[in-house]
């Protein structure tokens, strides 16, 4: 058959035509799967954290489920979240001027969960308190940071640019809440991206995810319906160093003043 | 005797140094300050995107729930009711997102072990939270003889 250069021209600009359409319907397809969805805009969301220290039952799901969500090391000096044990000695009524220490543990961050060391009854007051990055609006480590590499995000999350990080350790230093670690495998620093990935595709944390209680919950400031402005209400919150006005943005309920 | 400044030329030369010195700010700024640096932050726009990439490894219990609407059903209304399907079957984005679900089958957890990560005894778990000895608890017997993992209530 004979294809003169008309028809060629005439046919080929119809198929083009028909393969646009069809990557375009594609592409619709494509972005009603929530990690294609492009809507997401982070002026529109401030994000917070919300912990329930008297729903934390110490099990280490959440440092697990960070562990795998975020290929975070598993030796247990790398963690973006992590779980301590308070333990209060009872107070002396013989010498009650002086206060009894907390001692604190945390086995490798909680991940296998928490031996029993205490005995039941003794007088002591024991509790679980789950640690993470605060997510601070006036935040001392993007403060340090002398190139740019870490930063507050528009929708309230403190990122690192990986790219970008000189590994020069000083907002590891900064973090009042020693929340920062350098990966050796990038010599950047790594911490908390508050599931960066996950929250702006409309899902939870990981943490929050896999926690069987209930004791964290993601929440947005900016959205008025959002459950965490009625937990908020309904609790009496305390941030962690409050007298370091950090901005810090994971509001603890029935925290301990002995929680540092 | 009628010019202004006598030997301009210095001045012209300075004037060049000046000039030559700030074109070659602007070249090594260009080139060492990575694009899209300050647009809206004193940080690098692209490191929004970077962040958002990382691939996924919970799917999340919405997901779970498109196909196994029955387990849903049995939990609603137990003491289970609120936990998420991954807290006991771990990760399942592999499972949620593969073409088929069935090749990439979550493995069936341990039911004595993976109930005492929770509910084993410990003096700072909060008031009220049931929890067991395992040694005087019906010790050796699995926790599924009595209790119905997505409905752990004893009826």
């Amino acid at each position: 058959m004979e294809v003169d250069r008309r028809e060629f021209l005439v046919r080929g600009g119809k198929y083009l035509m028909l393969f646009g359409g069809a990557s375009a319907a594609w592409e619709f397809v494509l972005a009603g799967t929530p990690e294609k969805a492009p809507d997401y805009d982070a002026k529109r969301h401030w994000w917070a954290f919300f912990i329930d220290i008297e729903k934390c039952i110490g099990c280490g799901n959440c440092v697990r489920a960070c562990k795998a969500e975020n290929g975070v090391l598993q030796e247990p000096f790398y963690f973006r979240t992590w779980v301590e044990r308070y333990h209060i000695p009872p107070r002396d009524p013989a010498n009650p001027e002086r206060e009894e220490h907390p001692v604190v543990d945390s086995p490798n961050g909680g991940y296998d969960g928490f031996p029993e060391r205490y005995p039941e009854g003794d007088g002591s007051k024991n509790f679980f308190v789950p640690k993470m990055c605060n997510h601070c609006h006036n935040s001392p480590c993007v403060q340090v940071c002398p190139v740019g590499a870490t930063f507050d995000s528009p929708d309230g999350v403190v990122l690192v640019d990986k790219s970008y990080c000189l590994g020069c350790r000083y907002c590891v230093q900064a973090c009042p809440y020693g929340c920062r670690y350098i990966d050796p495998r990038s010599n950047t620093v790594d911490k908390c991206t508050l599931c960066y990935h996950r929250i702006t595709k409309g899902l939870t944390t990981a943490c929050c995810e896999s926690c069987p209680t209930g004791a964290r919950l993601l929440g947005d400031l900016r959205d008025p319906a959002d459950p965490i402005h009625e937990l908020l209400r309904k609790h009496k919150v305390q941030v962690l160093k409050p007298n370091l006005a950090t901005g810090a943005k994971n509001y603890y309920a029935g925290l301990d003043g002995s929680v540092r | 005797m009628h010019e202004l400044i006598r030997d301009k030329e210095h001045l012209f030369r300075l004037a060049l140094l000046f000039v030559v010195g700030i074109v070659l700010f602007l070249v090594v700024r260009g080139l060492f300050v990575p694009e899209g640096f300050g647009e809206i932050g004193h940080y690098r726009v692209g490191a929004l995107e970077d962040n958002r990439d990382h691939p996924l490894t919970f799917a999340g219990r919405a997901v779970c729930a498109d196909c196994h609407g029955d387990v849903v059903e049995a939990k609603s209304g137990g003491k289970h009711a609120g936990i998420g399907c991954e807290a006991c079957h771990g990760p399942q984005a592999a499972h949620a997102r593969s073409d088929d679900p069935s090749s990439a089958k979550p493995e069936k957890p341990d039911p004595v072990n993976l109930c005492l990560v929770c509910h084993r005894n410990n003096v700072a778990k909060p008031a009220g939270f049931p929890r067991i000895d395992p040694n005087k608890h019906n010790a050796g017997a699995s926790c599924h003889d009595c209790h119905a993992p997505h409905n752990p209530g004893l009826g």
